[in-house]
């Protein structure tokens, strides 16, 4: 996954979402439709071209109290309109590591 | 173990008490983001993909059983109960939340450990050999230098924003077990002719997406000049790094651009002007520093005591004794290395309660000491050898006697996309699959020393340049795959591994780490000849053509 | 852009003059290190005090010969991430001899003003009103230093050897 750290232009391909990380406590959010953050990826306001993606973000950056590292990210509305994740990263932000934390002693 | 005097316990509590009013500040917003990274860095303290990371030093890697209780009561209170040692003698809490970092470093603070400058441009972690001070044959204990070198560095009103990361390694052995090659500097202690002790002076090593080997800029520095020297080689380096692309700020691009010889030159003629310097250690402050390093009482014991005579008889207790324990400088005693790499589990990681645990066992069998490797393992430097057999025990319970130490499968990984937000693929599941495939200890013992290195990015965190076998995650149309490199090693003899082949999908890296290590198995010309040795004897081709034929 | 000298606000008698205008006829004025060193002697001549802003890439070696009728030198800090300034204050105290004002300039944010006096500041030309609003407190933050400089604080390594010795003189 090429890291969204370095992305630059803005152009998306498909459904995206914008997201962060909430200041206070690192925790993964979204951009809602309601100018707010949220930590479900359900609640998080659907893009579909550059410019509206631009927007998005740029509202979302100019919230530098509520959260840090805004950038956009693919979704996939395949599954009848549910968001899911649109990439590795994507889906491990959103569901956790993809390891067994701890085997047992 | 170092002991704090009230000087070092007022400085990290006045850090405590700036870095609680940035956040403070951060929070209501009086400081942007931007404004407040380079701070939390400094503070050890990274944004990754769920949370922020936090990153806490043990400096040269030496911990009392009281500060890794102290690191457990950290992982419960304020992360989700585990930690993970890295490379460079740190340990990462991955679920930390900002506004309770300030009291986390608190709590750390009262036994003596800090975070400062675990992350950001400035001098990182002064890094030892783990068996520091009880390693046989060593010249002195390098540590000493180590917190001389520390306390210079830390805070340091000229050197806190060079243009990129700084990281020293010292080593007092004639085994590098510090890596000393792959740093910014390399300091190898040693005795000149004249029996005066000193440095050779390694610098421009590095790993990332332009690794370097360290050049040696001088033979010699005597040990009362080292501060001397260090802060020379720091004055060119913040003059003239590059800050003009981050991927070219490191020292070794500079080193490189004007060659070793220009650059020691320029080194040289600072150091000069820099004449009799207040930086010059006479023996009355080296013998300060010293004087608070304690050592243990050793008891006057047996070689070979009765309870090792009987244990020898336990073929499991045998085989990890033959694996896992070393000696010592005194005799009756040994080094044991407690295994962070079960099967299955994830590279480096311990929970907090097999933190307390092994805190409990440091205060019985190792005078409450406890040491980090860069390998991503743990050590107790003084055990009894009568003790082996009952420490065996409590260390089996805890899933901490995995006999594979320097085997296949005592893996060095970074965290990988699974935690890290530069990562382009997946480390753990990696480092995980080939502990699997390798899982019999016995095999893996005739396999014999191998050495594999996985990152998840070019960052090189894993060292994946001077693995034996060295796996790169790289992305290739949103998929994850893999580069593998042979041949790469990171002791005295340090060199970078060298590419076998196109990448490979992340479902086929574990078939091909056993292809290349049954081709090494069918190559080698006796059973002592390494791995390595076999690479560097036939080169890359035998390998390339065993893993490609088929794909 | 408040100036902080001694510890407080302090109104700035030195005019920033751009290069290409007039010089006032008398009064401070801080020109830039190519305005000096076109003409030095014709700047260090007239009536009032001159100051050099210094930018952080050019050697120091073009800058020694003036020092010592020089009544300021402003070095640069282009973001307060930059920190070659750090190493030209050190070397124009300690190793030139430097004693007159030195001046931090550019993206100066509180929480460099400790490593900024230690390395040999002594003015501060501070980007946000509430950070210089707050220099005296923020310079109590520490107590301990751990390396020599030449701003003659004691060094940890200095407190301890006194220590040492007063403890073995009392014995």
């Amino acid at each position: 996954m090429t890291s969204p750290l370095e992305q630059k232009k803005i152009r998306i391909t498909g459904p995206s979402v914008v997201t962060a990380n909430r200041t206070w406590d690192g925790a993964v959010v979204y951009r809602t439709a309601q100018k707010g953050w949220s930590t479900e990826l359900a609640d998080a306001a659907t893009v579909g071209t550059s410019d509206d993606a631009r927007v998005l973000l740029a509202e979302a950056t100019a919230d530098d109290v509520g959260a840090v590292g805004a950038y956009v990210a693919p979704v996939d509305l395949k599954d009848g309109g549910k968001i899911q994740p649109g990439n590795l990263r994507e889906h491990i932000r959103a569901k956790g590591v993809t390891i067994d934390l701890r085997v047992p002693a | 173990m170092y002991a704090y005097d009230e000087l070092d316990r007022t400085l990290i509590n006045e850090r405590v008490s700036e870095f609680r009013d940035q956040v403070k500040r951060r929070l209501s917003g009086e400081l942007t983001e931007d404004e407040f990274k380079l701070l939390r860095l400094q503070n050890g303290v990274y944004l990754q993909l769920h949370a922020y990371m936090f990153r806490v030093a043990i400096p040269y890697g030496t911990l009392s059983s009281k500060q890794l209780r102290r690191l457990a009561h950290v992982a419960r209170r304020y992360d989700r109960g585990y930690g993970h040692f890295t490379t460079r003698q740190n340990i990462q809490f991955n679920w930390i939340k900002l506004a309770e970092l300030p009291d986390a470093l608190a709590d750390l603070a009262e036994v003596g450990i800090h975070a400062m400058q675990t992350s950001g441009n400035n001098m990182r972690n002064v890094t030892s050999d783990q068996w520091a001070g009880v390693a046989p044959g060593e010249i002195e204990d390098p540590r000493i230098w180590s917190e001389l070198i520390r306390q210079h560095t830390t805070l340091h009103p000229e050197f806190s924003f060079l243009p990129r990361k700084f990281k020293i390694a010292i080593t007092a052995s004639e085994h590098d077990r510090a890596a000393i090659k792959i740093h910014d500097i390399g300091l190898r202690l040693h005795r000149n002719a004249d029996g005066e002790t000193g440095f050779e002076v390694l610098v421009g090593g590095g790993l990332g997406r332009t690794p370097f080997i360290a050049k040696t800029i001088k033979p010699f520095v005597n040990g009362r000049d080292v501060l001397s020297y260090i802060e020379a080689i720091l004055r060119v380096y913040n003059q003239y790094g590059r800050r003009d692309n981050i991927y070219k700020a490191r020292i070794k691009i500079l080193v490189h651009e004007l060659g070793i010889e220009k650059f020691a030159r320029e080194v040289d003629e600072e150091w000069k002007q820099m004449g009799d310097t207040e930086l010059r250690l006479d023996r009355a402050a080296i013998e300060e520093v010293r004087s608070r390093f304690s050592y243990p009482l050793y008891e006057k014991l047996p070689h070979m005591p009765d309870e090792l005579k009987q244990a020898a008889h336990d073929p499991l207790f045998e085989r990890w004794r033959r694996n896992s324990v070393a000696p010592h400088k005194v005799q009756g005693y040994s080094i044991v290395t407690l295994s962070l790499k079960p099967v299955g589990g994830p590279p480096g990681d311990a929970t907090a309660e097999q933190m307390d645990a092994v805190a409990d066992l440091a205060d019985k069998y190792s005078f409450g000491e406890i040491r980090v490797g860069h390998e991503q393992n743990l050590a107790l430097p003084h055990v009894a050898k009568r003790d082996l057999p009952a420490l065996f025990k409590a260390l089996d319970r805890l899933g901490l006697a995995t006999p594979n130490v320097n085997l296949v499968t005592d893996i060095i990984a970074c965290p990988g996309l699974d935690y890290c937000s530069l990562a382009n693929a997946r480390s753990i599941p990696i480092a995980q699959e080939l502990t699997r495939r390798f899982a019999n200890h016995d095999t893996a013992g005739l396999i014999g020393r191998l050495h594999i290195n996985i990152s998840g990015c070019i960052n090189a965190c894993g060292h994946h340049h001077v693995g034996h076998i060295g796996i790169l995650g790289v992305e290739k149309n949103g998929e994850e795959f893999y580069q593998i490199t042979i041949g790469g090693r990171a002791d005295e003899n340090a060199q970078m591994g060298t590419l076998i082949g196109p990448a490979v999908p992340y479902a086929e890296v574990a078939d091909v780490v056993e292809d290349i290590v049954e081709a090494y198995l069918a190559l080698r010309d006796r059973p002592e000849e390494l791995f390595v040795d076999t690479v560097k004897r036939l080169g890359v081709e035998p390998f390339k053509e065993r893993v490609y034929a088929t794909r | 852009m408040p100036l902080v000298k001694q510890g407080s606000i302090t109104t700035d008698l030195f005019v920033h003059v751009a290069d290409g205008t007039e010089l006032p006829g008398d009064g401070a004025i801080l020109v830039t290190s190519e305005r000096f060193l076109a003409d030095p002697e014709a700047l260090l001549r007239r009536a009032g005090k001159t100051g050099v802003i210094w930018p952080n890439n050019r050697d120091l070696d073009d800058l020694v010969p003036y020092l010592d009728r020089l009544a300021t030198v402003a070095l640069v800090f282009p973001t307060f991430r930059d920190g070659r300034a750090y190493s030209q204050a050190r070397l124009l105290r300690e190793r030139h001899g430097y004693d007159g004002e030195l001046r931090a300039t550019g993206q100066v944010l509180r929480d460099q003003f400790v490593f900024m006096t230690r390395a040999g500041f002594d003015a501060f030309e501070v980007k946000k009103e509430a950070d210089a609003a707050a220099f005296a407190e923020t310079m109590k933050r520490y107590s301990v230093f751990y390396q020599p400089t030449g701003d003659g604080r004691l060094t940890a390594l200095n407190r301890r050897m006194q220590q040492r010795h007063s403890e073995s003189a009392g014995q």
